[in-house]
């Protein structure tokens, strides 16, 4: 119980420490952002150490036998050699886990996007041209990609194409921003109903 | 200087304050909106509740503290909807940060249903590596998840001991701030047909609609209007309901801002 007052108080100053800001900046500002950078920064040492290195390195290579032993040997090598970009003579060395990473993420994701991505949202735009949303997709899909296409000039049926394609697209990052509007007042509305209701208890 | 230029260089300062008193005064008040229920949400809830007693929903927590007050009300309604249709419930989490968050409105929810531990719901926590983790259940869950997140193994839990992978998943509900529900739909989707929905920021909610759109997911809760919908469904009003309200005011006041700072700069510029 204690603990929860004590944990509404921190979290309460914090939220008026950084929220001061929108006044000036000041020191109770600076204060919460170095807390927050401090905090941050030794929460994800724990972290790796806990979640990655610990229970998928240490643990797995004690608990383990025979090759499944001795495979561990491999990423915990790639691991180490990372670390030599902080020696600038041997940065080099730390492309051969990087590409290793680079090359799973390729692999990884670009069957991911093709099969998951690519090809279920071509496929959900070959509409019938039967009502007037299907109309509107169909239209909005090819005229954005006349947009982007830029190996020719923009001049005739292209031009009027990729026009109507940049509203499309203004119109795309107005829902885009709206929604972002939408959540940013929601974390503050958030933060002020903890105040009320969590720390002030003016809210029941 | 003209009240047209004043308002022009009028201190944001002011802005600011006006905005925190059209957030505070409307929760103070406990005001009310009537909410309607978008068709995207509609989905959700029929998703879930067309689900037949003692089947398996799996929460995914793919947020943290920035985004809670987002999605935690969405996390808190789609939970009781599901202890109270008699459904088991697996949460597991890729943001780390985003567990305890999960555990609290689990532990919450499951005491409001009278829900027992291991027999209706269970968290197995958090694992590092996402996208191997979501291609890695489509074999088999205990590969990442032997035991939960306090240690115990996941077969000393009765209902645990019959999900194996997707196939034992009924639907899955991801929580998204992030990129992490796009490697939901391409891995868990379109490698092993698993059914899904979202409950999206509203930063993200837009990248996620094309799913939609696509029936690639079954719905999605977009924003804090979307989590006061899912709400309204399960018939328990809470803070995304009450904080609705504070959000329709701040829209109005920005657009009154953004009409009488264009009116301004039109009427300046044609005095130059």
């Amino acid at each position: 119980m204690i603990g929860n007052i004590i944990g509404t108080w921190i979290a309460a100053t914090l939220t008026i420490a950084i929220l001061s800001f929108l006044y000036r900046d000041n020191p109770l500002y600076k204060l919460a952002e170095h807390l927050y950078v401090g905090v941050s920064a030794g929460f994800w040492v724990i972290y790796t150490w806990s979640f990655d290195v610990k229970p998928m390195l240490i643990d797995r290579f004690i608990q383990a036998t025979g090759v499944e032993k001795w495979v561990l040997v491999i990423p915990a090598i790639l691991g180490i050699i990372m670390l030599s970009r902080w020696i600038p003579k041997y940065g080099w060395i730390s492309r051969i886990p990087i590409s290793f990473t680079v090359g799973i993420g390729a692999g990884l994701g670009i069957t991911a996007s093709i099969q998951g991505f690519i090809l279920p949202q071509i496929q959900a735009t070959l509409l019938p041209l039967t009502t007037i949303n299907n109309i509107i997709i169909v239209i909005g899909f090819i005229t954005t990609i006349f947009y982007f296409y830029f190996s020719r000039e923009h001049k005739g049926f292209l031009k009027v194409g990729s026009r109507v394609g940049i509203i499309f697209i203004m119109v795309a990052f107005g829902a885009s921003f709206g929604y972002t509007v939408m959540a940013r007042i929601s974390l503050l509305i958030g933060r002020v109903y903890f105040l009320l209701h969590d720390w002030l208890h003016i809210l029941r | 200087m003209s009240w047209l230029t004043k308002i022009g260089t009028i201190d944001r300062r002011i802005i600011y304050g006006l905005v925190l008193l059209a957030v505070a005064i409307p929760l103070l008040f406990k005001m009310i909106l009537p909410i309607r229920v978008s068709e995207p949400v509609m989905m959700c809830f029929n998703a879930i509740d067309r689900l037949p007693q003692n089947s398996v929903v799996m929460i995914s927590i793919d947020y943290d503290a920035a985004s809670e007050p987002e999605l935690q009300p969405m996390l808190v309604a789609v939970l009781r909807h599901c202890f109270a249709k008699d459904l088991k419930v697996i949460l597991l989490g890729h943001w780390a940060l985003g567990l305890p968050l999960g555990e609290i409105a689990l532990n919450q929810v499951a005491r409001e249903y009278k829900k027992v531990y291991g027999e209706d719901y269970v968290n197995l926590g958090y694992r590092p590596g996402y996208v191997a983790q979501m291609v890695g259940l489509g074999r088999e869950i205990r590969d990442f998840f032997a035991v939960d997140y306090k240690g115990i193994p996941i077969d000393s839990f009765p209902f645990m001991r019959s999900v194996h992978n997707y196939n034992d998943i009924d639907i899955l509900f991801g929580l998204e701030a992030g990129a992490t529900g796009d490697a939901w739909v391409q891995y868990a989707g379109a490698r092993f047909n698993q059914k899904m929905f979202f409950g999206a920021t509203g930063v993200v909610a837009p990248d996620y609609f094309p799913y939609l759109q696509a029936k690639q997911i079954e719905g999605i809760i977009a924003g804090l209007q979307g989590a006061a919908e899912y709400e309204t469904l399960v018939k328990q009003a809470g803070s995304a309901i009450l904080g609705m309200p504070a959000q329709s005011v701040v829209h109005g006041l920005i657009l009154l801002f953004i009409i009488i700072g264009n009116i301004g700069y039109l009427l300046t510029r044609k005095k130059k």
